[in-house]
Formats: structure tokens, C-alpha cells, sequence
């Protein structure tokens, strides 16, 4: 991996709940490049939206190291926040629930710019027509309100939200799964463009395997809360260890109609991990499952750049 | 891309200048026929309250015992009462009290109330449970009796009723707020904003309060016209504004010693009360209507 | 299409608008397929492109007003859906024609026992005892892998997957001829979308029942159907069965759709999206509705009114250039 820009080690986030501790994220280590893109797929409830929130302290973590830039961030003073903030952006799922509805484009656009102080008056207007057109909303839309947009307008506007201050990290949390097919090419398409452009660094969050593996590099795959797999993108699809990751790979409705794929349906539902038990957690519906599972894993690099959490990987796929 | 096909929302297109909220809304509201009406009638209340001393057609204190009970004519619009003071004048002169009674008490509490539910609503916890055990408290008091007491307290009289009656409203608009402010807070434009590094204080009046105000302003439209019927049950059982100035309730009071002979002494100031709370309750329900920023047009 | 028996359900020229504000929405414009016992149709198109509004024609269950359905009829083994009275059209519903809803949340009602909403659509349409129904209502949550102790349990203790299979459960259980499911799997994960899936075509093939599935997904389409039709403005702009479709795609819709979905077995660089936003149902462009985002169209198509053109077995188009297209892809290929 060439430069390194964002580091994380070991990062915990619990939640406290009526029922006992969430373990939403559960000692999660990785590490984003500069300039690329890292996918972390997984279910609903896997902790992966949470993850994104905690990497740009929307979230406080509750244990573990984030490392941005080479500098310890996980604990700053909010002077500094301040300061990251601008650095550390997020694009979010639901473009309804994302823009305030009271705001028009511009002034949403507008926002950010203003509130960061780095432009006079009469710039802020530039800068605001020149983010909307790198974004591709037409002029005409600037006095419209959210509710007066489409879906993928919407994500447009919330895409130049979170470039407007060209951040080098941005979470992008399903930023297409509530859109058309169609739309959501586009809105993929713009967002690689962005990239292209100003070399800002993605992590893309989503539960949508085909859209992470058209745009992501590097990929994590997670499962309730702990990291089961990552590695390049290409190597992944081609040669999933994990066996929740094959799983998962395999329930995947392919549009080719001409390659006979085995499908490895999963018993079982994904239950919350609130206090959970020591071990994988996935073994309770893993067909491989044996005591040894039961025992912490360690992610363990099976092949070069190749994170497996499954300590019978090679005896599995041998 | 997007210049390549006709929005299909016709709308925004072309809107040149920025349309504020108020505009928005006052825009769909002019559709609204009922409503309208009921804007139209209480500033039309409002004119002739502002105008009473000059349209009177007597003073609103004239005696003339020649006119005693006399019913409604030419002469006395309305009829005059057991003094033989003019009804319509007085019913003119005193929509300034009653008027001004819902309207100030409204907004006395409305603004207290809106002051602890952003408080409360966007902390919420430790904060969150306390006040609103004390607003319990509050609610748990018939409105009716809680103004009764403290104008017993206070004593009667214009201001004192003020507060007598902003007090039983306060916990009304926490709620409403709270509940509103606590469904917004989900929204992920308000977590969108705090990573743009926006203030808590512009975080509540830009984002959070715009969009959770929208009940509040309903609820004050109607709560004036109930806030003129406590007021009018305050002097009706002799406490609030007192005699001789002429607020409705006071009249209604007055009146009803010689309802059996005399009923026009207290239809009209019935009827003026009446009036005030329908069409406020009109433009409440349009202004509910109006506001809900997911329609179109 | 073209088949020399009667179909099992045959859609005619069906026509459904709204009514909002005063503007005409054109939901569903003269559209006409049909299908064999058995066999399942998919209807494949973006948001507001019609597809639950042909279902909810079908099932006669839409409000009416604001909709209205202008024109059409629906056979149903040769009976007139459209042309029959509300009391029969109830002895139709749930028995022989079951829908299965997108959201499993909202279409179990809370505060009813699961065992007893599945068990009262039996006691409705079978003659049966109250014990019957019952033991029936635990065969079917078995089936559908829900152990039969679960009867008594309430919809909140289930999750996602096993709500959507309760309602599956509840749609099969008068073990219906037409299932018309909309949507029933994207409210659920992966992996437990490939179970309902699975449990979907299995009953399926054990009952013979012909399904008519509404999906925007491409993939799920390639997984259950025979047959396909893609829905662009309330119009089938290409109808055919599943190979037809899926190695040949005609029409630039289809096309378009194709290009914009990153798939799994292939690697581009860059997804090919259709350009623009789908037309405004209330003002929908002349000629054909797809010409002003065509890459192809040209001053004919914005004209004429194109009519679904057959291509060869069940493969018909409607697009006015589709020979070009052909022919292009033969030369491309």
C-alpha cells in the first residue's frame, strides 16, 4: 500500500442498551491509502455505519487508536475537532433525512463554506456556483428546496456538502442505495470523478457487494461488529477465505443467467450483538463451526495483504 | 447530465430569487379558502379593536338609564345593558382586552415554552427528567382551576390575568416542542451539520427549530381563541379583568343575572367570542396544512 | 405470448391514472402480458414506473379515487377480473390470487398473534374448524423453516427475514394459483434475501403456483423468472422470456439498465448510466417515452407512437430502431 492515510487499531465502540453492552464495533484494525478507496460491506446491524461515524468522531470511540495522517486523533481537544473536522467528511443513505428541509441548495451548499470562515463575502458565492457545478446541479436549482429535487439531485447536494471544503477523508455511508439503478450509475460515476480530481480518500460503507466491488480498492467485510476479512479488492471476490464472506459472495442474484454458481444458503438470522459471547461470531450459523471457533480469533494474514479472522481458514478452502 | 432532461418537478425550476419559508407558506395558505377567511376575520378584529374609539357609536362607559335593557334597534346595534351602556360599542371596545388577553397570555407562554422544550428536547436525560416531572405537575392541574388559583393569589386585573393564564399554557408547548424537536433530532442533516462544525445555538435555531416549529404555530393559533374563552370564564366568575372595562367575558358575565329577560345581553357578546375562536381555529388548520414543507406548491 | 391455449392470467390493454391536485398521473398506459400456470413473469423498472400499480389492478385493491382504471380487462382463466362484483371479487383475493407486500413491517398487523393472522385468512376461505386452521396456519410457518411453537409469538419478536416469511406464509396458506409479490425481498439482507428466495421458489414448485415478481433488481429477476417484462413509464417497453432478455436486450431501456448495474463476474472501470431522470407521469413525453434519454433516438421517435413490435418467440420490443440495435450487436460481437 503506497501512503497511508488513515490508521485504525483496535477501535471499540459500545453502546449501553436496556439489555447490556452493544458491541457495535469490536476491536476493528485496518488501514485506508491515500487517494483510495476502502469498501466495508456487511448486514444491517454489522456496525458498519457505525464504524464510519466513529472514524470521524460523530461517534466517541470507546477503546482503540485512530491514526489520521500519521497524528493520534482519537482523542483531541474540540479546538482541534474544529480543525479535522474540515479534513473528515460524510456523505449519508437517505437523501431526504440528510438535507434540512427548511434550506434551499445554495444555502446548504453554502453552509459549510461559511461556517469554516476561510472565505470573504463576495467568495462565498463563487465558491458555492463552483461546487455545484462540480457536482452537476444545474443553476436553475439553486433556490429550490430538498423536497423539490429527486433522489439522486438530492445526493448531489449532499456530495457537494461534503467536498465543499476538499476534506482528504470522506465516509461514505450507502450513498446509493436509495436510488434507481440508473441513478445511482450516476451518482457512482460522479463520485469516482471526485476522486479522479482532487485525490480525496474514501471509505465506503454498504451492504451492496457489486457497488463495492465496482468502486472500492481495498475491502473490509464485517460481521456483527468484528472485522472477518479484508483484503484487495480483486482478491476478495477471486478468492474469499472467510467462509462468511463466501457465503455472502454466493447469495449475491448474479444477472448472468449462464454461470451455475453454488449457492451456500445460511441458516439462521443475524442476532444483535449485545453482549456477546468470546469467540466468532458467526459460528452459529457457520456450517464449519467447530469448539475451536469458540475461542477469540485472531486476524491473521493468510496471504500477503490477505486478513482472514477464521482460525480454520486454510484447513476449510484446502 | 442535469441539463440534458427537463426536471420532472416543475416547481423549483426557474425560481429566480430565493423564496423564504414565510413566503412559501403564506402562498399555499392564500389557497386555503376557509383559512383565509379566518385570517381575514381576526384582522378584521383586530382593525376594529385598534379603531373602537373612533367607530364607536358611543362611549363604551356612557350611562343612559333611559335605555335601560333596551333590545337590539337602530339606535343600539346590539342593545344596551342594565345601564344603559351602548353593547356594541362595548363589545367593540373591549375585543382590545379580550384580544390582547389571548394573544400576549399566548405568547408569554409560548415563548417560556418554547425557551425549556429546546432545552429539554435537545439534551434530553438527567435534564430531559426533570423538567418534565415539574411540567407533569404543572399539566396535571386543570387549567381552569390553576388560573383560578393564581388569580386568587395575584389578585384580579389585566396584567395579573396575563400570567394567571400564560402559566397553564407553558407545559402544553414544552410538550408539543419536545416531541417534535425529538423527532428531528434522528434526522442526519442535524449529524451533517455538526461535522460542517456547526454551533449548538445555530444548530437549534437553524436547523433544529425550523423544522419542529411548525405544531407550535398551530397550536398557538388555536390556543389564543381557547386562551379568550379562559380569560371570558375568569371574569365570568368575577375574577380577571373587572368591570367597568368591557372585556367579553366580563360582559357575558354581566349579563347572565338578566339572561331570562334579556337575552341579547349575552348573544352578542357569545357570538363575539364565538367568532374570535373559530377563525382562528380556520387558520390553524390551514396554517397546519400550509406548513408541511413535503408539499408541492 | 402467442401460445395456442388459454393463459392462466391474461392482462389486456390495461390502463390506470391518478388523480393529485388536479393532474392527471398516467400510472399504467395499455399494457397487456400474459402468463402460464406455474410459470413466474417478472416486472422490472425503476421507482413510479407502474409495476405495484398493475399488481394492485389485479388484486383490484387500489383506491379508487385517486386511481381509477380507464381501460383493460384482466382474465383470469378466462373470467373478467375487472367486470366482477366486490363479493366475489373477495372470494378471489387470498384465495386464489395472494400478494406478498415490500414491507414485512407494516403488513403484519402488531398487535395480532402470527399463528392466529395466518390461521383467520384460512378460516376465511376454507371451511374449516378453528383446530384445523390452527394445526394448517403451524404447517405453514414450518414450511416456510418458523417452528410451530412460534404460533402465539407477536410480529415484534420475529426479525426482518422472519417477518417477510410469516407473510409468505400467509399468502401461500389458501395455497393461491397467482402469487404477486412486490418487492419481497429489499427491506432484507443479503444472505436473508437468498432464503426467502430459495423458500419462495420451492413452495412455488411444489404448489404450482404462477408468480408475477416486481423487483427493480436484475439479479433476482435472473434467479425466479421465466418470463420478463421491463416496465419504463407505465408502458412494457420489452417482453420476452428470461434468455431472450438477458442475451439479447433490445431495447435502449433494457440496455441502459444492463450498463448501469456493476456486476459481480465482470470488472469495468466505469458503469455506462442512462442519462437523465426518469419523465414526469402527469406530463409524459410524445412519441416514445424513453426518447428523451435515448442515446439513440431520433426526431421519429419524439413522433411516433410506438407500438410493441414481436421479434421472434416471445421477444417483442417496443422501440422503433431495434433492428439498428440488432444488427449493431451482431457487427460489435
Amino acid at each position: 500500500m503506497s501512503e497511508v492515510l488513515m490508521e485504525v487499531k483496535h477501535l471499540k465502540k459500545y453502546f449501553e442498551t436496556p439489555k447490556g453492552m452493544l458491541h457495535a464495533v469490536d476491536d476493528v484494525t485496518f488501514s485506508i491509502g491515500k487517494g483510495k478507496t476502502m469498501g466495508v460491506v456487511g448486514e444491517s446491524g454489522c456496525g458498519k455505519s457505525t464504524l464510519g461515524r466513529t472514524l470521524i468522531h460523530l461517534y466517541e470511540s470507546t477503546d482503540g487508536q485512530i491514526l489520521f495522517q500519521g497524528e493520534d486523533i482519537t482523542h483531541v481537544t474540540k479546538h482541534k475537532m474544529h480543525q479535522l473536522r474540515e479534513q473528515m467528511q460524510i456523505i449519508f443513505q437517505d437523501p431526504f433525512a440528510s438535507l434540512n428541509p427548511r434550506m434551499t441548495v445554495e444555502e446548504t451548499i453554502r453552509e459549510p463554506l461559511e461556517l469554516s470562515g476561510k472565505f470573504k463575502k463576495g467568495q462565498l458565492q463563487e465558491e458555492a456556483d463552483r461546487i455545484m457545478e462540480m457536482v452537476g446541479i444545474d443553476e436553475r436549482l439553486r433556490y429550490a428546496y430538498p423536497h423539490e429535487l429527486d433522489g439522486g439531485r438530492r445526493q448531489r447536494v449532499g456530495i457537494g456538502r461534503a467536498l465543499s471544503l476538499n476534506p482528504a477523508f470522506v465516509v461514505c455511508d450507502e450513498p446509493v442505495s436509495a436510488l434507481d439503478v440508473s441513478i445511482q450509475a450516476q451518482v457512482l460515476n460522479l463520485l469516482q470523478d471526485l476522486q479522479e480530481k482532487s485525490g480525496v480518500t474514501y471509505m465506503f460503507v454498504t451492504h451492496d457487494l457489486s457497488v463495492v466491488k465496482h468502486i472500492s480498492d481495498h475491502i473490509c467485510v464485517m460481521y456483527l461488529g468484528q472485522l472477518v476479512e479484508t483484503t484487495t479488492s480483486k482478491e476478495l471476490f477471486a478468492n474469499p477465505l472467510h467462509p462468511y464472506t463466501r457465503a455472502l459472495l454466493s447469495a449475491i442474484p448474479s444477472v448472468d443467467i449462464h454461470r451455475k454458481k453454488e449457492r451456500i444458503i445460511l441458516q439462521g438470522e443475524i442476532v444483535s450483538p449485545i453482549e456477546p459471547k468470546p469467540g466468532c461470531r458467526f459460528a452459529a450459523r457457520c456450517p464449519h463451526a467447530t469448539d475451536a471457533c469458540r475461542q477469540p480469533q485472531q486476524l491473521r494474514e493468510i496471504e500477503k495483504d490477505h486478513f482472514v479472522s477464521c482460525c480454520r481458514a486454510e484447513e476449510v478452502w484446502e | 447530465m442535469a441539463n440534458s432532461v427537463a426536471v420532472s418537478k416543475g416547481a423549483a425550476i426557474g425560481r429566480k430569487k430565493k423564496e423564504g419559508q414565510f413566503s412559501l407558506v403564506m402562498k399555499r395558505l392564500m389557497k386555503n379558502k376557509l383559512a383565509m377567511a379566518g385570517l381575514c376575520i381576526t384582522l378584521l378584529l383586530f382593525l376594529l379593536a385598534l379603531l373602537s374609539p373612533w367607530i364607536m357609536p358611543y362611549a363604551y362607559d356612557e350611562l343612559n338609564m333611559i335605555d335601560r335593557f333596551a333590545t337590539p334597534s337602530l339606535k343600539h346595534l346590539c342593545g344596551a345593558d342594565e345601564m344603559g351602556r351602548d353593547i356594541f360599542s362595548r363589545l367593540l371596545y373591549g375585543a382590545r382586552w379580550s384580544l390582547a388577553l389571548g394573544f400576549l397570555a399566548t405568547i408569554i407562554s409560548t415563548v417560556i415554552g418554547m425557551i425549556i422544550g429546546s432545552i429539554v428536547g435537545y439534551f434530553g436525560g438527567t435534564v430531559d427528567t426533570v423538567i418534565m416531572r415539574l411540567i407533569d405537575i404543572l399539566q396535571a392541574i386543570p387549567g381552569i382551576l390553576l388560573a383560578i388559583a393564581i388569580s386568587a393569589c395575584l389578585g384580579s386585573g389585566f396584567m395579573n390575568t396575563i400570567i394567571a393564564l400564560s402559566i397553564g399554557g407553558i407545559p402544553m408547548t414544552v410538550r408539543l416542542l419536545r416531541g417534535s424537536i425529538m423527532g428531528v433530532r434522528k434526522m442526519e442533516y442535524l449529524e451533517a451539520a455538526q461535522t460542517i462544525n456547526c454551533s449548538i445555538p445555530r444548530l437549534i435555531v437553524k436547523h433544529i427549530l425550523p423544522n419542529s416549529i411548525s405544531p407550535i404555530i398551530v397550536s398557538v393559533t388555536m390556543g389564543i381563541g381557547n386562551t379568550i374563552l379562559m380569560a371570558a370564564s375568569l371574569s365570568y366568575i368575577g375574577l380577571g379583568v373587572q368591570p367597568p372595562t368591557p372585556e367579553w367575558g366580563a360582559m357575558l358575565s354581566a349579563g347572565r343575572t338578566y339572561m331570562r329577560d334579556y337575552p341579547h345581553m349575552v348573544l352578542f357578546p357569545g357570538i363575539a367570542i364565538a367568532l374570535v375562536v373559530l377563525s382562528l381555529n380556520m387558520l390553524g388548520d390551514g396554517l397546519r396544512d400550509a406548513m408541511d414543507p413535503k408539499l408541492k406548491k | 405470448m402467442g401460445k395456442s391455449e388459454v393463459p392462466f392470467i391474461e392482462v389486456k390493454n390495461l390502463k390506470v391514472h391518478y388523480t393529485s391536485e388536479g393532474r392527471k398521473i398516467h400510472a399504467v398506459n395499455q399494457v397487456s402480458f400474459s402468463l402460464q400456470k406455474g410459470e413466474t413473469l417478472g416486472l422490472v423498472g425503476e421507482t413510479g414506473a407502474g409495476k405495484t400499480t398493475i399488481a394492485k389492478s389485479i388484486l383490484r385493491i387500489l383506491p379508487e379515487p385517486p386511481a381509477r382504471i380507464e381501460d383493460g380487462e384482466i382474465f383470469l382463466e378466462g373470467t373478467d377480473l375487472l367486470k366482477l362484483a366486490e363479493d366475489e371479487m373477495r372470494k378471489i383475493r387470498g384465495r386464489k390470487i395472494a400478494m406478498i407486500f415490500q414491507d414485512p413491517m407494516t403488513a403484519l398487523n402488531p398487535v395480532m398473534r402470527v399463528g392466529k393472522q395466518i390461521a383467520e385468512g384460512i378460516a376465511l376461505h376454507e371451511k374449516v374448524s378453528a383446530r384445523e386452521a390452527e394445526e394448517k396456519a403451524k404447517k405453514m410457518l414450518e414450511m416456510v423453516g418458523i417452528p410451530g411453537s412460534r404460533y402465539r409469538d407477536y410480529p415484534h419478536q420475529f426479525s426482518g427475514g422472519m417477518k417477510q416469511r410469516v407473510v409468505i406464509a400467509m399468502a401461500l396458506s389458501c395455497s393461491p394459483d397467482l402469487l404477486l409479490a412486490d418487492e419481497p425481498t429489499t427491506a432484507l439482507d443479503v444472505t436473508i434475501q437468498a432464503q426467502v428466495l430459495d423458500i419462495i421458489k420451492n413452495l412455488q414448485k411444489e404448489f404450482k403456483t404462477s408468480m408475477i415478481m416486481i423487483t427493480h433488481d436484475l439479479g433476482i429477476v435472473a434467479e425466479v423468472c421465466d418470463n420478463v417484462a421491463v416496465i419504463y413509464a407505465g408502458q412494457v417497453v420489452e417482453y420476452g422470456s428470461r434468455e431472450e432478455i438477458f442475451d439479447n436486450p433490445l431495447h435502449p431501456y433494457t440496455i441502459g439498465l444492463f450498463g448501469s448495474l456493476p456486476d459481480i463476474n465482470s470488472d469495468v472501470e466505469r458503469l455506462s448510466p442512462i442519462m437523465g431522470m426518469p419523465p414526469d407521469p402527469a406530463n409524459l413525453p410524445g412519441g416514445c417515452a424513453f426518447s428523451p434519454r435515448c442515446p439513440y433516438a431520433d426526431e421519429t421517435c419524439k413522433n411516433t407512437d410506438v407500438k410493441l413490435d414481436a421479434i421472434d418467440g416471445t421477444h417483442s420490443c417496443r422501440c422503433l430502431h431495434w433492428r439498428r440495435t440488432a444488427q449493431m450487436k451482431a457487427e460489435t460481437s
